[in-house]
């Protein structure tokens, strides 16, 4: 099974790259979606008491945590899946082989990642997802696309470069440990074990190259740098797959690190690290927004800041780890309204800019209202999702006495509102300017089912979490719990 | 089967050396110079396995192999390749001046000796340079990727950061399994895979290789 949900999507890869029509192979991306999503709904809720899903003599794991990213990136994906096929249609004017290829390499590359329990494996993995997603950054060859593949290729793999290199020191913090032999180890239930024997200089060490690192392709500030360019210039689709499932994976990575020092007896340096990177991502986030003229940088400092808000809740630690967890599910979903609606925009006005783009609730009924709602939702505002979320992790910090980090994040998320609200606001209402002449684009079921299938995914979440994902996130919080 | 010399004393003077290729790399604005002294650090890497462990057996004769291959050849002739594509010879104008560059990296590299020797290491491994020069090579690199326009120096620097992480991870070669150093090379070589073809694509969009004009994205 764990070795299925990896191969398939490989397989699919290279059927993408095998089949010649332009025109059906998107067709392909919805199809493998289900298939994985099916697969991947098997293996998170196996029928009667069959074995956790695991391969590779315990290398490949499907616990909890991964779980809950697993599930939620093939959910993401098979929506993203649903919108290819009219968005690339609309772009016949080019060859969308290598695009559909590297999204099923990246589904791979993010499934494993979800599966990895040795740190070493987890690591090229990581990497791997930077490697197959550039080409989606690329997808509109020109020289503002080529500038952001090139600062994310290099970033990234610079970041990722420092967590290779504090994977080894965490090696080495587990040489006489206590382990067979005396040698070392990367194999996640090994260093769990050994925690309290693994040596702390280099364990502190490994931990702050890891979370620079991994958090580097998370895009937390300040090592975000790619990011705005990235998401500004990929196509929306992609830019939803990067800012709900490649960061959430460097999420998962650095959860995985979190949860070896947390059993070492470093959580406590490992949080403080946490609250000061997840306000610090906030405040900057907030600065960047307010007076943004370019909408889809905008969604990049929105995912720097949901990034930072996610890394807090972990630091604050309790039921806002909980917290987290679940907005790492809603701030996905919301994002892919986000990037999807503002896509369709970005399309129909041939622009991306405030100066350009007005009125785009008359142009784009559909889409320009789910752009609007989409922005009140990722903003904290009930009934959606994101506002559960954050409420649960705000009430904790403000239940546990962290009154500083509460008041900081409360006005974090005022600014940011506002600053938002501005570019949000410029862009649907008003009358949608003459002399851009309308390109022939207009809503139509192919692009707006899959903004609306997730804009209900969000409402529904914000009402009524579904009974197995509630348990199966409160399995999840647990292994990050602090321990008493 | 008596041993004339100890290998272990030839670790030391190759460490030297390696820390000498950073300086020859931070000092040059010839890009094929700095081609060359990257390979030859890769072919450097693949020799030490042999001097620090006593017995590596095939799968690290495999590895090492792999490792001297990729680094030492591979990766350098692609990239030689590229420039010679591209048409450019030289790193004309670099952010901060070569005496400033090497001035940073012997700082820097004094500071890896002061910050290494915090770290406990193991009574094996304590009389080894290795980690010092694993982090000076770690920061060369480094410098390079900020201080140089030129796309494929930046290359260059990356690939000398890796060397620096490679270093470290001799520490730890037995235990490392295959697979997973079978993996760091493979997303070593498609990293710079695509980094070239990018390279390329610059190339074609700016007829220049240099970074100065991806500067249309900020705020």
């Amino acid at each position: 099974m764990a070795y299925l949900l990896i191969l398939f999507p490989l397989a699919m890869t290279a059927v993408m790259f095998a089949v010649p029509s332009n025109r059906w192979r998107p067709w392909l991306l919805p199809v493998g979606g289900a298939v994985h999503l099916g697969l991947v709904m098997q293996a998170i809720f196996p029928a009667g008491d069959a074995p956790p899903v695991s391969g590779l003599d315990g290398w490949l794991l499907l616990d909890p945590l991964g779980k809950v990213v697993l599930g939620f990136i093939s959910v993401l994906f098979f929506l993203c899946a649903l919108y290819a096929p009219t968005y690339l249609a609309l772009r016949s004017d080019r060859s969308n082989r290598v695009l559909c290829g590297n999204l099923f390499a990246s589904l791979a590359m993010m499934t494993l990642v979800t599966l990895s329990q040795h740190l070493g494996l987890l690591w090229v993995a990581m990497e791997a997802t930077t490697l197959v997603s550039a080409p989606g950054i690329y997808f509109n060859h020109n020289a503002r696309s080529l500038e952001a593949t090139w600062k994310y290729l290099l970033i990234c793999s610079v970041g990722i470069a420092l967590a290779l290199l504090g994977s080894f020191f965490l090696a080495y913090s587990s040489l006489k440990a206590g382990l067979p032999q005396n040698e070392s180890t990367l194999l996640f239930t090994q260093l769990i074990q050994n925690a309290p024997n693994l040596s702390r200089p280099w364990l502190h060490a490994a931990f702050v190259l890891l979370f620079v690192g991994y958090g580097t392709k998370m895009g937390l500030a300040p090592m975000h740098t790619w990011k705005p360019d990235a998401y500004g210039e990929a196509p929306g689709m992609v830019g939803a797959l990067l800012a709900g499932g490649v960061t959430n994976c460097a999420f998962l990575s650095i959860l995985r690190v979190y949860q070896i020092c947390r059993a070492g007896s470093e959580a406590e340096f490992a949080r403080e690290v946490m609250i000061f990177t997840g306000l610090f991502s906030m405040a900057f986030a907030a600065v960047f927004m307010v007076r943004q003229r370019d909408f889809k940088r905008m969604l990049a400092y929105s995912s720097v800041e949901h990034m930072g808000i996610l890394v807090l809740g972990i630091g604050i630690g309790g039921m806002a780890i909980y917290g987290a967890l679940l907005h790492l599910i809603n701030n996905g979903l919301t994002k892919g309204v986000m990037f999807l609606s503002s896509g369709n925009i970005h399309r129909a006005f041939g622009s991306k800019y405030t100066d350009d783009v007005r009125g785009a609730m008359q142009r784009l009924p559909v889409s320009g209202a789910l752009f609007l709602i989409g922005f009140l939702a990722i903003t904290g505002a009930p009934p959606f999702g994101p506002f559960v979320s954050e409420f649960t992790i705000v009430s904790t910090a403000i239940g546990s006495g962290q009154y500083l980090a509460a008041g900081l994040f409360l006005l974090f998320l005022t600014i940011v509102f506002i600053g938002m609200g501005a570019t949000v606001l410029t862009v649907v209402q008003g009358q949608a300017p003459e002399q851009t002449t309308p390109n022939g684009f207009h809503d139509t079921f192919g692009t707006c089912a899959p903004i609306l299938i997730f804009m209900a995914l969000v409402l529904l979440m914000g009402l009524y979490i579904p009974p197995p994902l509630e348990s199966l996130l409160r399995e999840a919080a647990a292994l990050l719990e602090a321990k008493p | 089967m008596a041993e004339f010399v100890d290998p272990l004393l030839f670790v030391e003077p190759l460490l030297i050396l390696v820390l000498a290729i950073n300086f020859v790399a931070l000092g040059a604005s010839r890009i094929r110079t700095v081609i060359n002294a990257v390979a030859f650090q890769g072919v450097l890497l693949g020799v030490f396995p042999f001097l620090i462990h006593s017995e590596i057996g095939l799968r690290g004769v495999v590895l090492m192999a792999i490792t001297m291959a990729l680094k030492g050849y591979g990766i350098p002739w692609y990239l030689l390749r590229a420039m010679r594509t591209a048409e450019i010879q030289h790193e004309d104008k670099p952010v901060i001046s070569y005496m400033a560059s090497l001035l940073l990296g012997a700082v820097g590299t004094g500071l890896a000796m002061e910050f290494s020797s915090t770290l406990p290491l193991h009574e094996d491994h304590s009389h080894m340079l290795l980690v010092p020069a694993s982090l000076a090579t770690v920061w060369t690199g480094f410098l390079m990727l900020t201080t140089r326009h030129k796309a494929i120096m930046q290359v260059l620097g990356y690939l000398m950061l890796e060397n620096g992480i490679f270093l470290f991870g001799l520490l730890l070669l037995e235990d490392l399994p295959l697979l997973v150093e079978l993996g760091v090379l493979l997303d070593l070589f498609t990293g710079v895979f695509v980094m070239v073809i990018i390279i390329h694509h610059l190339n074609r969009e700016f007829s220049s290789m240099s970074t100065e004009h991806l500067s249309a994205l900020k705020e």
